[in-house]
């Protein structure tokens, strides 16, 4: 579903602030694979989720969805096979706007937008059995402007946006990393079911390596701007924590340098 | 006893002669306010070309009557050139990554010697309503006002439409968060391009109805317009908000900026009317739109300061020092 192969990617070429982000990541999705990613501070996680999503064009590599080279094409036209979720509760949905008219803008991902109405009465039915989903009394306020929500209801929105038109990928970074610990767990859990539901294939971004252990399939660890580790299956189930900086020392021969990751 | 002589002098006959005057200019401005509104509101992109493409739509309206067009055909073709200079910021800001202020100063600059190229290089042009059909003139008060309120009507429903569509909805979010937009297949940089242009048509449209009502285009016509425009958009909002409050709606918001262009003019009656010389209007309304865009960020200075904040808290520990004095 999704295929990367050897991305490159320099920021500040030749300034003092020189940072190699993305050193060759090779990196293969089957359809349905949920992935977490942990790693350092500047290990490139997000650097490589920007690169997927066409934040800005990468330096040397391909980038394939469902079999489309996507490499040539800017983050728009991408977004066509993409949900994304993100760190901030405010990027991924629009404060002046009511919370319909969001899922709204969300349901014509990839279509042309033309001079039809922005919302239709069949879509306000639909939103609202959706919203009901969420167990949040959203689906009462759907004519709220979203900028009233909190953080969680936001993260929460966001993800059924990113949903509302399947995806061929979710790709959600450090999508709870801003949200208290007991709001991140419940958007965790609908992360989950939202994934298993409509079966898609997602990558998500921690910065906790239990959360890492805990969901998904599969498991990578990258490290300068690499893959460094790539669990999965049987071993994936039975990982720990210990486990996991024992395998990044091996790999790496460094230790493990963030604590939030241990402590998280 | 001066000041007995100077109210003695002030005729509230003439300040209800000049009224209808204030309303009629008050209207044709308070269209080119709502161009405004879509791309300071809507679009977050202060726009500048408006003093240029403004003067544009007089220029291009009188040359095309004058020159044997129908009133109608030169005012479409007034608002096809406004947006061609909208189109034109947007370019210099989405391709060529100008900012928005300068990309529009840009604009508004060059739009000063194309529209005296327009008027076949005179920095004015007479268009008298005895030897053309005109739709709106200063001859005709009542029927200027009505004609005025007829297209701001016809426009504000046209915007409430159009923004309410997958398109407009687009250029809405384009405006207020740019990153999500993008992630949504949101082409910013095409919603930008639309928004510039439709709202520098709507101005120069209004350019246009000015120029006929004043009998003229002049090239300083639209000098100063962005403040004025903002003048009207911030008057209305806050009046809206003090009438209307929690029912203030998309469409209320456009009939709101409407009628602060009104508000905004019939007060410039009122300062002409007290004697303040013509000469000092501008400074008058940019100390007005500097009041008014101030008055927010200072309510919400007033409940927040470090200073009250350091007097709260003086106060807490000397009277904590003093109860443990005792």
């Amino acid at each position: 579903m999704l295929e990367i192969r050897n991305v490159h990617k320099t920021f500040n070429l030749g300034t003092i602030n020189e940072k190699h982000a993305l050193n060759g990541v090779d990196l293969t999705l089957d359809e349905g694979d949920f992935v977490t990613v942990i790693g350092g501070n500047g290990a490139g996680k997000s650097t490589m989720l920007n690169a997927i999503a066409g934040s800005w064009p990468v330096d040397e590599g391909s980038i394939l969805i469902d079999g489309v080279d996507v490499t040539g094409l800017p983050e728009f036209k991408r977004a066509t096979f993409l949900g994304r979720v993100f760190q901030d509760p405010m990027t991924g949905t629009t404060a002046t706007m009511q919370i319909d008219e969001n899922l709204a803008l969300a349901a014509r991902r990839g279509q042309r937008r033309g001079l039809g109405w922005g919302i239709s009465k069949k879509e306000k039915t639909q939103f609202h059995e959706l919203l009901k989903t969420l167990d949040l009394g959203l689906e009462d306020r759907m004519t709220s402007k979203v900028g009233l929500l909190s953080g969680g209801q936001r993260q929460a929105v966001t993800l059924l946006m990113a949903s509302l038109k399947k995806p061929k990928v979710l790709l959600l970074d450090e999508h709870t990393a801003a949200l208290d610990p007991k709001t991140a767990a419940k958007v965790l859990a609908l992360t989950d079911k939202i994934i298993e539901e409509n079966h898609l294939t997602a990558m998500m971004v921690t910065h906790n390596m239990r959360d890492a252990i805990a969901h998904g399939n599969r498991l990578i660890m990258m490290n300068n701007g690499r893959v460094i580790l790539n669990i999965s299956g049987e071993e994936k189930k039975r990982l720990t924590v210990e486990d996991l900086l024992v395998k990044f020392e091996e790999v790496s021969g460094e230790e493990f340098d963030s604590d939030k990751a241990l402590l998280g | 006893m001066s000041l007995l002589n100077y109210f003695a002098t002030l005729n509230p006959v003439a300040f209800t002669n000049a009224l209808p005057g204030n309303i009629a200019q008050g209207l044709i401005w308070g269209i080119m306010a709502l161009g405004v509104y879509i791309t300071f509101r809507l679009l977050d992109f202060a726009d500048l070309t408006v003093d240029g493409s403004f003067a544009t739509g007089g220029a291009v309206t009188v040359m095309m009557t004058i020159n044997g067009h129908s009133i109608w055909v030169s005012l479409l073709c007034a608002c096809i050139a406004g947006l061609l200079a909208g189109l034109c910021t947007g370019l210099l800001h989405t391709k060529l990554g100008i900012p928005p202020i300068l990309a529009g100063i840009l604009t508004q600059i060059a739009l000063y010697s194309i529209n005296l190229n327009i008027m076949d290089r005179h920095a004015n042009q007479a268009l008298s309503i005895d030897k053309y059909n005109l739709i709106i003139s200063s001859r005709q008060l009542t029927h200027a006002i009505i004609v005025g309120a007829i297209f701001a009507i016809v426009l504000i429903a046209l915007l409430y439409w159009y923004f309410g569509t997958e398109q407009g909805s687009a250029i809405r979010a384009t405006g207020c968060n740019p990153a999500m937009s993008k992630a949504q297949g949101i082409n910013i940089d095409t919603m930008k391009l639309i928004g510039l242009a439709l709202s520098n048509g709507i101005v120069a449209l209004s350019g246009g109805l000015l120029a006929q009502y004043s009998g003229f285009s002049d090239v300083n016509m639209g000098r100063g317009g962005i403040v004025i425009g903002l003048a009207a958009v911030i008057i209305g909002e806050v009046l809206g908000d003090a009438i209307l409050g929690k029912h203030m709606d998309f469409k209320g918001r456009l009939t709101f900026v409407v009628l602060g262009g009104i508000i905004y003019y019939i007060v410039i009656g009122i300062v002409l009317w007290l004697k303040m010389p013509s000469d000092d209007l501008k400074l008058f309304t940019a100390i007005i739109v500097a009041v008014f865009l101030a008055v927010p960020y200072l309510k919400g200075k007033s409940k927040s300061s470090f200073k009250k904040a350091g007097k709260r808290s003086a106060a807490a520990l000397s009277s904590a020092s003093a109860k443990e004095g005792k």
